[in-house]
């Protein structure tokens, strides 16, 4: 008995579980009724794909302290960059290394403005947003005078077969990110560090160690693997730029951090929870039935919002965020 | 009423003028910005700012003044206007309320409802028009409000998911329930239910606009729910020891955004040349993001948007003449405005720029 009670598991991972858990058993509904759950389970982990990079890069990032919610505008313009820089070296990791490079860029930006220029992040954050998407359609217009743009086979990055259907390998290398960061976070003294700059950042200074070099380092950090996420998204699964590329998946991103409490894992997890929603619904608009009730596939549209709305308010409610996360730190 | 004006104004500039700098500065930042980013693409950044003056009316080259081009500007001004207050009425209560883009759709949608399919007198019909929208931006605004003071979520999640899911609603009543004539246009608003026209695509919503600006202005800086509202945008710890509802004022602030919001996506939707709206929505995207520079040049000061709204709307009206005359695509004006909007961010800015002033000395 003893034993028993004295393992403690945290609330927020047992709702994990929980959700894991209905997850399968959703499957196993699915395939009951004769929908193919290897198009789901597939399609979930596209979809979680690019959600995962993104919310890990800002798990990091607010745990050091900056909160960036300026992850849509960062994907609009990479996703640009990379394509751009996809089609002109060749190939379609060049594309992503430039696209992660013109992210880490951004991150680089953001982070003299919110560090030293210890600006109001939540505003720099929207700022970046505005800018974005304004400058996705003016570059778009400018090197291609469309506002879409397909991206021929050849500089896609190419899908390895799995018993799952065809994967990209930067499903493989997302998961392996996010357990490489929790790792980092909670098991060597560059993470303590991290920890320290968004719960105590004095404690950082008096410590000998630079608050701003940690910020800016994972201010970096998170641009880049934002815009992995993004350039993944136009190289490696769906091979267009659209105007409406992002449609509000940096704030899905935002979600799962919360969703996840800045732990990557969780936010790995929570990735997949809402990408098997919207590949559920995706899959769902397409079956047969579905193109009788034409009006259905607008609702169904709205499920990748509905449910990060629903689980955030159902299952997160008043959380602590780190004590200094937010606010710009200043050396006294 | 009218009184009020000059009091507002004057409570706007009075003391320092630190908060007109701020924001002239950060504008002058999207507007270098805005010239580099046309030099490095080798255009001539002055043929741009000239272009630029071409959207508020003032034609250098010709030496004159268009008042048709400042119509189309002032028409940009009216939904800016109102998305802005949206913004600024929950930055006044401590939210970054960014939801004004899914309540101006709601609104937008409500206001084709009643205007294109209920026959109703003349004069009530625009009034009824305009109310319903009004609350249907309110009622959209509801949501984010009751999730914020139950649940504790943060707003920015909850505005923009709801932005989203408003905006696969909006175009599924456009299409399935709203049409008329033409599949993808909102059936035209009846004759009784249009504002009265001023010019081009300007109307009458203008006045309201302006009218519901000093209204908030009123009810934020001489009525004692507005001080409660700024109180606990101000300090909240102070605000809960004088025993204020902090829910009630997070409650009032969203709803008197989706007000705002609301009449803004009315004005959209019921103006010439359709009198409705497109169901790609088409007319209403990105007027709600705009607004959040708006109201930030504005210092949130519901007197303060008026002129920063009309600065965007001629910033706005000049996209097209960057595009005839330059041959860059207008959307040059989407980055300059989030290039404000950063330079907005930065308090160090200014206080740098006063340090270089005091070292000059």
């Amino acid at each position: 008995m003893m034993a028993i009670s004295r393992i403690h598991i945290p609330r927020r991972v047992l709702i994990f579980t929980i959700c894991l858990v209905a997850i399968v058993v959703i499957l196993f509904l699915l395939e009951l009724v004769g929908i193919s759950t290897k198009e789901v389970a597939n399609g979930a982990l596209f979809v979680m794909t690019p959600l995962t990079l993104a919310a890990v890069g800002e798990c990091i990032n607010e745990k050091a302290g900056l909160v960036n919610i300026g992850l849509e505008g960062i994907f609009l313009l990479t996703a640009i960059f990379g394509v751009y820089g996809a089609v002109h070296l060749g190939s379609g990791v060049a594309g992503l290394l430039v696209g992660s490079l013109v992210g880490a860029l951004i991150g680089f930006i953001f982070g003299i403005i919110s560090v030293y220029g210890r600006a109001n992040q939540v505003v720099a954050g929207m700022g970046i947003n505005v800018f974005g998407g304004g400058m996705l359609l003016f570059i778009m217009m400018t090197l291609w005078h469309a506002t879409s743009y397909e991206v021929r086979p050849e500089f896609m990055i190419s899908k390895i077969s799995t018993p799952l259907g065809l994967l990209s390998p930067i499903i493989f290398v997302a998961i392996a990110i996010a357990i490489l960061l929790h790792f980092i976070l909670h098991r060597t003294f560059l993470g303590i560090k991290i920890r320290a700059a968004g719960e105590k950042p004095e404690a950082v200074d008096v410590g000998g160690k630079r608050v701003d070099h940690i910020r800016m380092f994972t201010c970096i950090l998170g641009g880049a693997l934002a815009s992995l996420s993004k350039a993944f998204f136009s190289l490696g699964w769906l091979g267009t730029v659209v105007k409406d590329i992002s449609a509000g998946r940096g704030f899905i991103a935002l979600a799962c951090v919360v969703f996840a409490g800045l732990e990557p894992l969780l936010a790995l997890a929570a990735a997949f929870i809402f990408g098997f929603a919207e590949s559920l619904a995706f899959t769902v608009m397409s079956l047969p039935a579905a193109h009788s009730f034409p009006f259905l596939a607008y609702f169904l549209k709205m499920v990748p919002y509905i449910v990060p709305l629903v689980v955030v308010s159902i299952f997160v409610g008043r959380r602590a965020f780190p004590k200094a996360s937010g606010k710009p730190y200043i050396r006294e | 009423m009218i009184l009020y004006v000059p009091r507002a104004i004057l409570s706007y500039l009075r003391g320092n003028m630190r908060p007109l700098v701020e924001s002239a500065f950060a504008v002058l930042v999207g507007l270098i910005i805005g010239g580099l980013i046309l030099l490095v693409l080798h255009y001539s950044p002055i043929d741009g700012y000239i272009s630029m003056l071409k959207g508020f009316g003032i034609f250098i080259n010709q030496r004159s003044f268009g008042p048709k081009e400042l119509a189309y500007a002032l028409a940009f001004a009216t939904p800016y206007m109102l998305t802005a207050l949206t913004f600024a009425v929950g930055m006044r209560a401590g939210l970054f309320n960014i939801g004004a883009e899914g309540q101006m759709y709601l609104g937008g949608a409500a206001a084709a409802w009643v205007a294109g399919h209920f026959a109703l007198p003349a004069g009530f019909h625009v009034f009824a028009v305009t109310i319903i929208a009004m609350l249907a931006g309110a009622l959209w605004a509801f949501i984010p409000a009751i999730l914020k003071i139950r649940r504790g979520v943060h707003e920015v999640i909850s505005a923009i998911m709801l932005n989203w899911i408003a905006y696969h609603l909006v175009m599924y009543l456009a299409i399935y329930h709203l049409s008329g004539q033409y599949s993808h246009l909102t059936a035209a608003a009846l004759p009784t239910a249009r504002y009265p026209v001023i010019s081009g695509t300007l109307t009458a919503v203008i006045f309201i606009a302006i009218a519901v600006c000093i209204a908030v202005y009123i009810f934020l800086w001489r009525l004692y729910p507005g001080y409660e509202l700024r109180l606990v945008g101000d300090n909240p710890d102070a605000a809960r020891y004088a025993g204020i509802s902090i829910s009630r004022a997070i409650l009032l602030s969203c709803i008197i955004g989706g007000l705002a919001a609301g009449l803004a996506g009315a004005s959209l939707a019921i103006r010439p040349t359709n009198w409705g709206f497109n169901a790609t929505l088409g007319d209403f995207v990105g007027y709600g993001f705009v607004g959040i520079g708006v109201a930030l040049v504005g210092r949130n000061h519901p007197i303060g948007i008026i002129p920063s709204a009309i600065f965007f709307g001629g910033l706005t009206n000049s996209g097209r003449y960057l595009e005839s005359d330059l041959g860059v695509s207008s959307e040059l004006v989407g980055g300059i405005q989030g290039v404000i909007i950063i330079a907005m961010a930065l308090p160090l800015l200014v206080l740098l720029l006063s340090r270089l002033r005091r070292k000059a000395k």
